[in-house]
Parts: structure tokens; sequence; C-alpha cells
């Protein structure tokens, strides 16, 4: 179940990633507040092409647009998102997921074990460790990324459809407005790719193979010594 | 081996009760108008979802409106392509013989000048239009509610959509009855107390605050009403999904 979901939410991410990137070149320009448009000073700019000719950018040339597949795939994939987290959500408190793996255990959360396990991973000590259970580091990152992060960028995504606004007002305007939104929806955007190369790069550190083999199949290959003692 | 065989028979009473239960929702949401005309393809399910949901949550909703203070300095017009003879030679005649044409599923078809249009209750609200690319302004806009009309017409009963079009001739669109009947759907020809300038729309824009702006037409000559969207283009609805984009830009 949490595998299932796991790489459900893998294809609807990096969907999501690439359609969103690609709205993006639209219009590569943030604003703060209700309103912003290209007769507005922007809060920042990205320095890149865009498929619109009405956007100055400095480049002399406009990219194709490909913005009517990519919302439509954007939309899509956040519906596969939402579901898949929703039943992620339900089954992982009626089964102890959340509990059992997730909350950090009481007597890890001091700052003693936080850096016993910073240490560790930088000293890239005992790979096999870990394999049945997450320290406190990865539970809070990943309790973070999925209690924060990922209902952040929902939200802010979703305050910026005209007809959700209208039923819901304040959830756009105690966001500071529509481009205060879409500048926020853009960071936690950024922060959730940061999230996922580190992700990746530990899987890679960890072994790649094994950990892969791990999250599809669900069998962790347990070293000798541990599986000696397990029978002791 | 019995387990393999109960997990069989669970799995096909699921299976079964899942595909029953779709097709149940099929002929609810076909039912209640929750169906969008672009819904086949891949991205189908997904503007499906999408308009069903806000069609379930937002029929009734406002969009938001803003005080007077908000109205944007500097909006932006996003002129799409130079005007047509057609257009030209209305310009040239101050728009004097500018007329709507309402037909279709209507009992007194007919055909309006500004004038007309404007000898109904006069509207105004201050909201935001919002672009698909992202960017958006706010402003007042001064016009005459799609609904007056249509009741003014007899719209039947039957009606499903209304479909709207542009004297720029690729430029049509189509709104459900939830939209055309909604209290801020507005044929507008006013903005920020004076007339509708050409690059917002002038003389006439359908405005249809709680979709994303590419749904709020310019320049509007005729709307017809109808109970089915398949005699138009293509059939998916408005010309936007046939360049690609979603029928529904309530999102």
């Amino acid at each position: 179940m949490v595998r299932v979901t796991h790489w459900l939410t893998v294809i609807s991410f990096v969907a999501l990633l690439v359609t969103g990137a690609e709205i993006v070149i639209s219009h590569p320009r943030f604003y703060w507040g209700e309103t912003g448009n290209v007769n507005m000073r922007p809060l920042f700019s990205l320095h890149i092409p865009s498929s619109r000719d009405t956007v100055p950018t400095g480049y002399g040339y406009v990219m194709p647009d490909q913005n009517g597949w990519s919302r439509y795939l954007h939309f899509e994939a956040a519906w596969v998102l939402v579901l898949t987290a929703l039943f992620y959500g339900i089954s992982s408190l009626w089964n102890g997921h959340f509990r059992r793996d997730l909350v950090p255990r009481r007597r890890d959360w001091t700052w003693r074990s936080i850096r016993g396990v910073m240490a560790k991973s930088f000293r890239r000590a005992k790979k096999d460790d870990g394999a049945d259970s997450y320290n406190v580091v990865q539970r809070t990152t990943y309790l973070g990324v999925i209690f924060v992060l990922f209902p952040l960028v929902i939200w802010t995504g979703l305050a910026l459809s005209p007809g959700f606004n209208a039923a819901f007002p304040y959830a756009v305007d105690v966001l500071g407005g529509r481009q205060s939104a879409r500048t926020i929806h853009f960071f936690i955007s950024g922060l959730l790719v940061i999230f996922l190369v580190v992700h990746v790069g530990m899987i890679i550190l960890a072994g790649f193979v094994s950990r892969m083999r791990a999250m599809i199949t669900g069998r962790v290959a347990v070293p000798e010594e541990a599986r000696i003692k397990e029978h002791a | 081996m019995s387990l393999s065989r109960r997990k069989l028979i669970l799995g096909g009473i699921a299976a079964s009760a899942g595909v029953s239960g779709l097709a149940v929702a099929d002929r609810l949401a076909k039912r209640y108008g929750l169906v969008p005309p672009d819904c086949r393809g891949i991205y189908g399910p997904g503007e499906t979802l999408t308009y069903a949901a806000q069609r379930l949550l937002t029929t009734h909703a406002m969009a938001r409106e803003f005080p007077r203070s908000m109205i944007s300095k500097k909006p932006f017009a996003n002129e799409t392509a130079p005007p047509n003879d057609a257009f030209k030679k209305h310009q040239a005649a101050g728009f004097a013989d500018w007329r709507l044409a309402v037909d279709g599923m209507v009992a007194r078809p007919t055909s309006l000048s500004l004038g007309e249009i404007k000898s109904f209750a006069t509207k105004s609200q201050v909201t935001e239009v919002a672009c698909e690319e992202g960017w958006s302004y706010v402003a007042e806009w001064i016009g005459t509610r799609l609904s007056d009309v249509l009741h003014e017409t007899g719209v039947l009963p039957q009606a499903r959509y209304v479909v709207y079009f542009s004297i720029e001739p690729p430029w049509w669109e189509s709104i459900d009855m939830a939209d055309a009947l909604h209290p801020q759907t507005l044929l507008t020809w006013g903005m920020n107390d004076g007339d509708l300038p050409v690059g917002f729309g002038g003389p006439l824009r359908m405005r249809v605050p709680r979709q994303l702006g590419y749904k709020s037409v310019k320049y509007i000559t005729r709307i017809t009403v109808t109970d089915s969207l398949k005699g138009f283009g293509k059939g998916l609805g408005s010309a936007s999904p046939e360049a690609g984009y979603a029928w529904y830009a309530g999102i």
C-alpha cells in the first residue's frame, strides 16, 4: 500500500513538475499581492525565454505554446496525487504506518540523536543501518513533506482556480492574493524538488539497486549478520 | 489454495462493484450536467473530475469582488490579433451599427443594438481577469446581465449551453447554464467608469468572472442557446479544445 501510493505519487509528481515548469514559461514573472501583469513591476523574473511574445524577456525569440496539454495534464495529475494522498492518509492512520514508521520516537527527538544521524550519514558508515526502520531525520523530513509541503502546494494551487476561489474566497485571501498564491506555489514546488534531489541522492548513497528493489517488491535484503542475530 | 480462491472471489466482487459504481456515476453525471464536452481522450478523466467537482461545489458561488481602490492602474489588454476588416468598418462608424444576434433555443430570437442592450438594468462589478498564463488585473466591468437578455428572449427549458461568437472568426466559446444564468456573467460594454476600450473587448465583451480570461471573449456579435454542443465546430464545446485547451476554465 505504501509502495503503490509511493509510485503513483512519483508518476503524478513528475507530471506536475514538467507541466508546471512548462506553464511557468508562458509567464516567467512572479508578483506579490492580488494582481500582476507585464505592465507591473514583478517581485522577480526568471531569466528564461517565454512562450508568449507579450512578455519582455530580453530573448529575441518565442518558445512554442504548450500550455493546452500542460494544463490538462497538470490538473489530471493533481487529481491522481490528491486521490492517492487521501487513500494513503486514511489507510496510514488506520494501519498505524504514521505512528509506527514516521512519527519520531520520543527518545530520538534530541539534538544528540539528530547529530548522530547526520554524522553517521556524512561518514557514510554502516550502509545497511536503517533498512528496517527510518531514523529521526528521515521521519521528520517525510512528515514535513507529507503534512506540510504537499498540503501547501495543493492549497496554493487550488487558490489559482477562479471557480474554487469563488466558493472559498478565504483560501486565496489569507495567502495575500492570487499572485502571492502563485509565487508561494512556485517556491513550495522548489522545496519539493530539493526534497526529491536529496531523496534520490540518499538512495544512490544507500545502494540504488537494493533500495529500489525494496521499494518495488517490499523485500529487504537482510545482511547475514543480522539474520543470524534474528534467529538467535 | 482456498485463500487465493477467496481473494479471487473478493477481487471479482470488488471489480464488478467498481464497474457498476462507475456506470451509476456516469449516468448521474450525465443527468446532472457534470460531464464537459471535451470529456474524451487521455485528459478526459481529469477534466471531468474538475468540472464535476466544481459544479457540485461552486454552482451558486460568487466570484470575488474587490473594493474600487484595488482597480489596477495599469491593466493589460492582451490584444491577440489585428482586427479584421469587418471589425475595422464598425470601428470607423463608432460601433453605431454593432448588433448582437440571440438565437437557438429561445422563444423569440432577436437582434439587439448596443443601445437596446444598454436599456436593460445596468450592472457593474469589480472583478479580476486571470489569464491561464498566470498574469491578472482587477477592473470595474459595466454591462448587462446575460441572464436578463436570455429571460427577455424566452430561453427554453431544455437549454443547456450558451454559445457565443466573436466577430473575429475562429474565436467562439460556450458556457453551461450555471454560468450563463449566473448574476456576474455580463455582456460588458463599459470599464472603469467609461466605454469598454477596444483593447479590452469593446464594444461588447462576454465577461465570465468565475472562469479564466479566455472564456471572456471579445467583440461578441452572436449568442446561440442550445441543448447540445455537438453541432458546433468539432463538437468539443468551443474553439479552445480545438486548439488543445480545456473547455472548462474554472481552474
